[in-house]
């Protein structure tokens, strides 16, 4: 069995050689802390009853940070529905990016201006999509990236199949990250495949895969990087299998009780991204008291944006539902809207 | 004098154009390269515009359909071939989770200027899954455009129309005509997505047809003129969006309407329709509408078909039950 490429290891020591700088992993620490903050606030926010929904990436928040930091500006980022710290690492405002999970609208953000997809819940069918707009990036002769998300239930899926053939063939400018956390709500890896690694799949596509240690930020720079820079050459995808876990239940609705045991989440706990990281800086002396408390307060502003954002009462218009359909609204949609507006009106009057 | 071209050759040189006229239009899908598609649809176009502007796919609908979408929202207009109706299928949850969704789903900040062309329906001896009249699947799914033209004249300028909107379009194409010869404008019009059009006016009973059945109802009025009976018929063009007024006006026009489609009935496009002309024409109705569709079975082997499809005489029978007596 390959073990997964990794540069630091559980205890802060390193383990390989090419580590990048000190300063890249110190930003890398500082988005950590942000994505966990982001992570931990979201998911008060739920248990006040605050937000419908919201799908942790709590222990996987170096796969998060790393897709986000590797991209350029004009690249792509295709998320899944537990990627929001991915999201938000990118730059898109948190509050824009939780209009989904408070239950406004599907899609909170301008996918063009920011260069991220709207997050859906259907597995994989964001795969073919992130290989079409590097596809056409590819026609109209710009060097621009594709980074796709996807987790381990989604590669037992179709279009994770067609996507990744599909890119091979054409050797689209797309990186797919398999962040392999272990569990599909609750159903184990083992019920997903049967192959050596989810890595292994890449074989059977004539493209490149990497097996990397998911909860180390260093390895996962290195990793995405080297395939963000292969794919902008024009040389094509690779498929790159991050092995992490899901400290957290698969949402507030799940019950991980009945699947899995406390005892193996403990074997992850001392495997933390943020932990290792700190580890690391703080014996090599990068990491100063000063930095961290400017990290944590950093931090602490996100996480009150967010409570503050998510106290204010959304301003909705129930004619939106009629708006978006069409370019031009049908004949039929404007007489629904009518008939709504209608009832709207007598129960105000 | 040349040859009158088939609705494929319509088709092609509609593809052509639009390719010409726009370089952000390209064509992909199963055998649409060096072939040409299974039809010849797009014969010569990889030829004449390259291999970066038609190309053949791997054979994967879910994946043609989910890389045009991504294609749509980074500047192109991608037509994309299914290459039979129920290959479609593997697509299906593409079209309807992302394909019609994903405008609304952005507010109107992503639009998908996207064609999905589908050869459709029965009457050509194919086997059970080259024969589908998969239209309802669509029109029931908000945020698609379904069109289907029933001449040449509209093959061509429907798709033209079709690729030129900002919205995604489920383009069908009724294969049983992708034979019939007609003659074609030099410069044929390009009607907007939307309108149905009066085929045939008439003073006693209207039929509603679209794609496929056009041509059938056609025959029947023409069987029905000689027996005295003065039918109009409306050929939709459009099922999404669909056009009330015309409809509507020609059904209160004769007081009498018969829907006919190829499709099994139950829940169907011909379902809505009547409704629909129940709803806004009761006041003017002599009889209730009645529906001549397919029946409600998997499509039948090549030597059975003829039994299901509506044809002139089923027509024609459910035009003599409209209480024609009671007048």
């Amino acid at each position: 069995m390959t073990e997964p490429m990794r540069l630091i290891d559980e205890t802060g020591a390193v383990v390989g050689d090419g580590l990048p700088a000190p300063e890249v992993l110190l930003d890398g620490y500082r988005a950590l802390v942000l994505a966990r903050r982001l992570n931990e606030q979201a998911e008060a926010l739920v248990r006040q009853g605050r937000l419908a929904v919201y799908p942790s990436s709590h222990g996987q928040e170096a796969c998060q940070v790393a897709a986000a930091a590797v991209l350029a500006e004009r690249d792509w980022l295709f998320p899944t529905y537990r990627d929001v710290a991915a999201i938000a690492a990118r730059g898109v405002d948190p509050l824009d990016v939780l209009v989904l999970l408070r239950g406004d609208w599907h899609c909170g953000y301008d996918p063009v201006a920011t260069r991220v997809a709207p997050q859906t819940t259907p597995l994989a069918t964001q795969l073919p999509h992130a290989v079409g707009v590097g596809h056409a990036a590819r026609l109209k002769g710009e060097d621009t990236v594709v980074m796709a998300l996807c987790g381990d239930g989604a590669t037992s899926e179709g279009d994770f199949h067609e996507a990744l053939n599909f890119a091979a063939v054409f050797a689209s400018p797309v990186v797919f990250l398999v962040q392999n956390n272990k569990y599909a709500i609750s159903v184990p890896l083992a019920r997903q495949s049967a192959a050596e690694s989810l890595a292994a799949k890449g074989a059977g596509y004539g493209m490149p895969a990497v097996l990397v240690d998911g909860n180390d930020l260093a390895a996962l720079t290195v990793v995405l990087s080297e395939a963000v820079a292969r794919a902008r050459r024009g040389d094509g995808p690779t498929l790159v299998e991050a092995d992490t876990y899901r400290i957290h239940a698969h949402t507030n609705a799940d019950d991980p009780s009945r699947y899995r045991t406390d005892d193996e989440v403990e074997r992850w706990r001392p495997r933390d991204p943020l932990l290792r990281l700190e580890a690391h800086l703080t014996a090599t002396g990068a990491l100063t008291p000063q930095l961290e408390a400017e990290f944590t307060e950093a931090a602490e502003e996100l996480a009150a944006h967010v409570r503050a954002g998510m106290g204010e009462e959304s301003a909705l218009d129930p004619a939106e539902l009629f708006a978006h359909v069409y370019s031009t609204p049908t004949p039929q949609l404007r007489e629904q809207a009518a008939l709504l507006a209608a009832e709207l009106n007598e129960v105000r009057s | 004098m040349t040859e009158k071209p088939t609705m494929i050759q319509a088709l092609n040189r509609a593809l052509h154009d639009a390719m010409a006229a726009d370089d952000s239009v390209v064509v992909f899908g199963e055998d649409v390269g060096p072939l040409g598609g299974v039809f010849r649809v797009t014969d010569g176009l990889t030829a004449t515009f390259g291999e970066n502007r038609c190309f053949d796919t791997p054979l994967a609908e879910s994946g043609i359909v989910g890389v045009a979408v991504g294609m749509a929202m980074n500047g192109m207009r991608p037509v994309v071939e299914m290459q039979f109706d129920a290959f479609a299928f593997p697509a299906f949850e593409q079209i309807v989770s992302h394909v019609a969704k994903l405008a609304n789903r952005t507010r109107g900040r992503v639009r998908l200027p996207m064609v999905i062309r589908v050869p459709y329906g029965g009457g050509i001896g194919g086997v059970e899954h080259h024969c589908d009249s998969s239209e309802a699947y669509y029109a029931h799914t908000p945020g698609l455009l379904v069109v289907t033209p029933a001449t040449n004249t509209d093959a061509y300028g429907l798709l033209r129309a079709a690729i030129e909107h900002p919205d995604p379009v489920v383009f069908l194409e009724p294969k049983r005509q992708y034979f019939t010869r007609e003659e074609l404008d030099p410069e044929p019009a390009v009607p907007p997505i939307g309108r149905a059009i009066l085929r045939r006016e008439g003073r006693d009973a209207t039929l509603i047809a679209y794609g496929p059945t056009v041509p059938v109802a056609l025959a029947a009025a023409e069987q029905a003129a000689t027996e005295g009976r003065d039918l109009g018929v409306v050929d939709l063009r459009s099922i999404v969006p669909f056009d009330d007024e015309t409809v509507t006006a020609a059904v209160r026009s004769t007081g009498r309407a018969v829907v006919v489609a190829e499709a099994p009935g139950f829940a169907s496009v011909a379902a809505e329709i009547a409704a629909r002309v129940s709803e806004r024409c009761f006041h003017h109705l002599e009889a209730p509408v009645r529906r001549v569709t397919g029946f409600d079975v998997p499509y039948p082997p090549p030597k059975l078909e003829r039994h299901h499809l509506p044809g002139v005489d089923r027509i024609l029978d459910a035009i003599d039950q409209l209480q024609w007596d009671e007048a």
